[in-house]
């Protein structure tokens, strides 16, 4: 606040930055190098694409990462429809128990997910989803749908309700109203939760490792967590760090672009909840 | 809803047919989000509990007895209560939530007071301080495991450079210094969040209070504890409260790093372990019930608590 910053201040921000900023850079230069360079500790990198060969070959991670997008999209597209329906009814119309609802999905996104483990393993194999896509995608909505809800109904409870009521005096129904006057207004708002939603599917990683069985099932995170070596000592770090930086390059780039939303929609979520 | 009823009654229209349309619209609108939660949420956690009480097995959950509370205590083998593998797992929980959250507090702090000073090349600051945010925890937690490692570990290879230690630390196969490593990633993953709500707050807080107490020559340290904390509490203890409810439930991080190691194993690690590796759904669903209860217990008090600020605020 006072005098100009120091270089006390920026030794502060250069430990601040390799803090957060060496563990993927690491991970990255790791990447890069294979035999036995890798069991050298260097801090430069150099290019040997080995590693991210060896990936594809020895495991089906196109599949992985092809499963994990597909899972993920469908649990934002869900999310979001629903959410905006609900977000509009929660934030726009007062009727009772709307305060117990409100607060009843907050709790659920408090929920432990292994306290839902046993009923939706149940729930999974009597519909034959065991071992596939749908059945993820059914479960990761107890971890999206709870906050996107919550979001979008701050972000909505913001805007100006004189825009709703020219709508609703010149005879639109209270749908048209949602998809034509607040969808566009909420453009923003569902990017940043739309992203939130994303990542948290993107990441997930219990009910992945839970409810499949085989390689080409497997979402990206549980078959990073699982590539193994010829024995559980000789784990194949190079591959592993390959793998890593695939997966984890899109969505620093991501955040990196949406830097602002994602801060807006997480502090709408927190500060406001 | 305040403001929804002043809306309601300032605009002259036909107001009782459109109110009635509208909370009928509404309930429209809400069917499908209550009915998808139901069937992800409401249902299976349902049938967590019910199962908690029985001494079902994975191979068919179908065939089973009601043993009623012996999963949680019973005279022949304990239950949970009995069970010093569980009491471990309580234990790790407990220390893994109040050591992760209490750090990340701090730094969080630290780093949200250097993000609110005006400097160039400050959103680039910040956007480095989101990367461990964004990168997924299982991939984190891989990484740091590499990093760890007890023989071409990076850390270790530092440590011995600074000559901080004399001889590599097999970080993660040590007993004493395996949660500490579990913790360590967890505050480095989670800081940023913590840092960008105290930012958040942050940048809510009046500059003409820092100007007088400038003029007055007050010092910066009693500046930060006797005006800046102070107002910045609440959005604090929210996220503090987040958090802690999050680290309660912690599985990823210690699974990918250390597995089923007895060392690191939290009460989400327990539950699975049974329900999954030892097929035992009964037992492994009273633990997951148990830890529920006291997430549900800690969520309703934050809420009630909460409500009044809340109601305060709009």
């Amino acid at each position: 606040m006072s005098g100009r910053p120091g270089i006390l201040f920026f030794l502060g921000v250069g430990l601040i930055v390799l803090f957060a900023g060496f563990p993927f850079y690491y991970a990255v230069v790791s990447s890069f190098k294979s035999g036995s360079d890798l069991f050298e500790v260097t801090y430069l990198p150099m290019f040997d694409l080995a590693n991210y060969r060896a990936v594809f070959t020895e495991q089906p991670f196109g599949r992985n990462i092809l499963n994990s997008v597909v899972v993920a999209l469908a649990v934002v597209v869900l999310s979001l429809l629903l959410g905006l329906l609900a977000a509009y009814a929660l934030a726009r119309v007062s009727f009772r128990g709307r305060g117990l609802l409100l607060a009843t999905i907050l709790s659920v996104s408090m929920f432990p997910q292994v306290a839902v483990l046993t009923g939706m393993f149940e729930m999974i194999r009597a519909f034959g989803l065991y071992n596939s896509l749908p059945g993820l995608i059914v479960a990761n909505m107890v971890l999206t749908l709870p906050f996107t809800v919550w979001v979008l109904t701050t972000f909505m409870a913001d805007l100006p309700r004189e825009l709703e009521e020219a709508a609703f005096v010149d005879g639109a129904t209270p749908f048209q109203v949602v998809r034509l006057v607040f969808l566009p207004l909420m453009g923003p708002a569902m990017a940043a939760t739309g992203l939130l939603a994303f990542i948290v599917a993107w990441n997930e990683f219990l009910f992945a490792l839970t409810f499949t069985l085989t390689n080409d099932m497997r979402t990206v995170p549980v078959a990073i967590a699982l590539i193994t070596g010829a024995t559980q000592y000789e784990l194949p770090w190079g591959n592993i760090m390959a793998a890593s930086v695939i997966v984890t390059a899109p969505l620093i780039l991501l955040v990196l672009v949406f830097q602002r939303r994602i801060v807006a929609g997480l502090t709408a979520g927190a500060v406001k909840g | 809803m305040v403001q929804a009823r002043i809306g309601l009654a300032k605009s002259g229209l036909a107001k009782s047919g459109l109110a009635s349309q509208k909370v009928r619209a509404a309930l429209w609108f809400l069917a499908p989000m209550v009915l998808a939660l139901a069937l992800a949420a409401g249902w299976p956690l349902g049938r967590t509990l019910y199962y908690a009480f029985t001494d079902a097995t994975l191979s068919d959950m179908a065939d089973h007895g009601f043993v009623g509370f012996d999963n949680f205590w019973n005279p022949e083998w304990g239950g949970l209560f009995g069970d010093a593998k569980w009491w471990r797992a309580v234990g790790n929980t407990l220390v893994f939530t109040g050591a992760s959250v209490g750090l990340e507090t701090v730094f969080g702090i630290l780093i949200a007071l250097v993000l609110n000073r005006p400097f160039r090349g400050r959103g680039l600051v910040r956007a480095a301080v989101l990367i461990p945010w964004a990168i997924p925890t299982i991939v984190s937690a891989k990484m740091w495991g590499w990093m760890l490692h007890d023989q071409f570990g990076v850390i270790n290879d530092m440590l011995l450079g600074l000559g901080l230690i004399e001889a590599p630390i097999a970080w993660m196969a040590n007993s004493a210094t395996a949660l500490g490593a579990v913790i360590a990633v967890d505050v480095w993953k989670t800081t940023p969040f913590m840092a960008l709500l105290v930012l958040a707050a942050l940048q809510t807080l009046p500059g003409d209070i820092y100007e007088a107490a400038r003029i007055d020559g007050v010092s910066r340290l009693r500046v930060f504890f006797r005006i800046t904390l102070p107002l910045i509490r609440p959005a604090l203890m929210v996220a503090v409260i987040f958090r802690g409810l999050d680290a309660l439930r912690a599985f990823d991080l210690m699974y990918v790093m250390a597995a089923n190691n007895a060392d690191t194993m939290t009460v989400s690690v327990f539950a699975r372990q049974q329900l999954v590796d030892f097929q035992d759904v009964g037992y492994g669903s009273a633990a997951a019930a148990l830890l529920f209860v006291l997430v549900a217990v800690m969520t309703a008090v934050v809420l009630t608590l909460g409500r009044v600020r809340m109601g305060a605020a709009r």
